[in-house]
């Protein structure tokens, strides 16, 4: 096992201070490992991700090699030859794991924002005593998005949250955790190949849900309330000035839409295995209230935002792949983890093979059925 | 899944998205329309040919549209002012897109109605005050569907379809436009 940096290197490196997990406690588990402390419904933070990843390197006997940076992976006879920091590797089969959130992705209008605002990606960002006096405008509320926004907004600046297509969920539905819900009714343990539209799924924003001590929801209208002012997606920049888009009413209806459907699964699950007895009763939410006006554009010179933070999503980096695996795109292209260059395979990539494959939580089933397929291949070539 | 007859022939739609992922240089298409001033504020506008998958096209006939403004702008109304002519394209392309997504998701129609209003406020025009914008401050549509479906699927036909509508992201975007004198 290659690493560049540490064990745990994303989650001691490319998070900032504040960062708890989304997902709750009881569902950190790795093969073998899984979260024993007092706090079943809380959140670990970033330092607790580390430690607990950590362990599980200890307790697996993982051979990792760190700091060994890969370079390059050539396909050559039949074989892989791997270019490392520390030297080089033949093997018979590889396995990409380095992650699906190695860059912040940002706009390229980024490039014509005024100098004097300051930018920032998530991975810049550490804490609000670190961005200067003024207004803040985050670009995206998605989990990250939502989390900076209402993080900046308490610290006193004032936020404006561009928003685009997003997915609202509440943080505890019918008394439970709603990823209890997620798990529990099977919509995460859904199959890649039972997925209608899988590219969709797998671009799918990650969700507008925070780890907090009091479990409490962060969708827009707490942050509205909070008096974080909401715009529409950031489209893009003219004469110095950021253009929004006047369809913020059609995302949220999009988003809430989507919430009710899911509500609905799960209260249809609840019925049909007998699940109404243990769990609340059956709540909906208020729409997303659409601002009285939104404003369609800000003047980015007028010193009213003093910096952007672009919470827009991340994208893996393959830059050291030398094979022809990717779409046109910069994605590898898989079948669940399957790529398609003999002995190659990937794990950790947003619903590789199911739903919560893009959780922690996920990595076990993947790996259990990625491995198989990677053993048959090895024993195929005996 | 029960048959749905609305008349939108999905499956070459679903089809041309397969190919074209495959293709961008075919998916690239250029609409056009050609004015002629008449007089006053009055012009009759020609749209004929068009191009895209990567060669020219002709509508089966032109379409000839008058546009000038109504009387109480002090001319002819020869025809529609042309910011309407923006929320006829946008009550079609809503509309297309309701039948569209409906017969893809398998709901049959059985009437659907849009009215659009485009709330302007003239100043902006007429140069009466520069805080005033020229174009439309806001625009409201209003969808009569009667379908097979619940209030909830409607409603989700009516996202789905300003979300891929082509006119709805030209009017609530940006786009750069050129206009050069040849
Ligand atoms: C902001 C944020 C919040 C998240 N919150 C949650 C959450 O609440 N719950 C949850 O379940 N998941 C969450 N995730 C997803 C989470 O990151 C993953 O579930 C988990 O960390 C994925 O582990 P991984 O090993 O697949 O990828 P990573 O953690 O990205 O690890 C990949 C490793 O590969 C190394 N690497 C990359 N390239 C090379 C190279 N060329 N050579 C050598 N080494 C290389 C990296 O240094 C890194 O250590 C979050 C992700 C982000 C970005």
């Amino acid at each position: 096992m290659l690493e560049r940096g540490e064990v745990a290197n994303s989650w001691r490196r490319e998070r900032w201070e504040s960062l708890r997990l989304l997902t709750p406690n009881w569902q950190c588990r790795l093969p073998g490992l899984h979260y024993e402390g007092g706090d079943p419904d809380g959140y670990l933070t970033a330092g607790e991700v580390s430690e607990f990843i950590e362990r599980f390197a200890k307790v697996s006997a993982a051979p990792v090699r760190t700091g060994a940076q890969v370079t390059s992976v050539r396909r050559v006879d039949g074989r892989y030859h791997v270019m490392t920091s520390l030297g080089e590797i033949g093997c018979e089969t590889v396995v990409i794991a380095s992650g699906a959130c190695n860059r912040p992705a940002v706009p390229a209008f980024s490039a014509a924002l005024p100098p004097g605002v300051d930018q920032l990606t998530p991975f810049d960002y550490r804490n609000p005593a670190g961005i200067r006096d003024g207004g803040v405008l985050v670009v995206g509320a998605s989990a990250t998005g939502v989390q900076l926004a209402a993080e900046l907004q308490r610290s006193g600046h004032p936020v404006t949250l561009s928003v685009g297509e997003h997915v609202r969920l509440p943080r505890m539905y019918r008394g439970r955790d709603v990823l209890w819900w997620m798990e529990a009714s099977g919509v995460w343990d859904q199959r890649h190949d039972e997925i209608d539209d899988l590219t969709r799924a797998r671009r799918l924003p990650s969700p507008q849900l925070a780890g907090t001590p009091e479990r409490t929801a962060l969708d827009l209208n707490v942050l509205a309330s909070a008096g974080v002012e909401l715009v529409g997606r950031w489209a893009t920049v003219r004469d110095g000035c950021a253009l929004f888009s006047g369809g913020l009413r059609n995302v949220f209806s999009l988003a809430d839409l989507k919430m009710e459907r899911l509500l609905n699964t799960f209260d249809e699950w609840a019925e049909t295995a007998g699940h109404n007895a243990d769990v609340g009763p059956v709540e909906r939410f208020a729409a997303t209230r659409v601002p009285e006006s939104a404003r369609l554009q800000l003047d980015l010179r007028s010193g009213e935002i003093g910096t952007v933070v672009w919470a827009t999503g991340f994208r893996p980096d393959y830059e050291w792949l030398d094979l022809p695996v990717m779409d046109a795109k910069g994605q590898l292209i898989h079948d669940g983890g399957v790529v398609d260059s003999p002995g190659v395979f990937a794990l950790g990539l947003p619903v590789l093979r199911r739903r919560k494959s893009t959780f922690i939580c996920g990595i076990e089933d993947d790996a259990r059925e990625v491995i198989d397929h990677l053993a048959r291949y090895l024993a195929r070539r005996r | 899944m029960t048959t749905v007859t609305n008349g939108v022939n999905v499956q070459a739609l679903i089809d041309a998205r397969e190919v074209l992922k495959g293709a961008p240089e075919a998916a690239q298409f250029t609409w056009r329309a050609s004015a002629k001033w008449n007089s006053g504020v009055h012009s009759t506008i020609k749209v004929h040919s068009f191009f895209g998958l990567g060669e020219e096209h002709n509508h089966k006939q032109e379409s000839v549209f008058d546009a000038d403004h109504p009387e109480v702008f002090a001319a002819e109304d020869n025809g529609i002012t042309p910011i309407e002519y923006l929320i006829v394209g946008l009550a079609s392309c809503l509309t297309a897109g309701v039948a569209s997504v409906a017969e893809n998701r398998g709901i049959q129609l059985r009437s659907v109605e849009a009215t659009v209003e485009g709330a302007h406020d003239i100043r902006g025009i007429l140069g009466a005050d520069s805080d005033v914008r020229n174009g439309y401050n806001d625009i409201k549509v209003t969808f009569t569907i009667d379908a097979d479906a619940s209030r909830q699927e409607i409603e989700a036909l009516v996202a789905q379809s300003q979300k891929r509508s082509a006119v709805f992201d030209a009017l609530t975007n940006p786009t750069n436009v050129t206009v050069e004198v040849a």
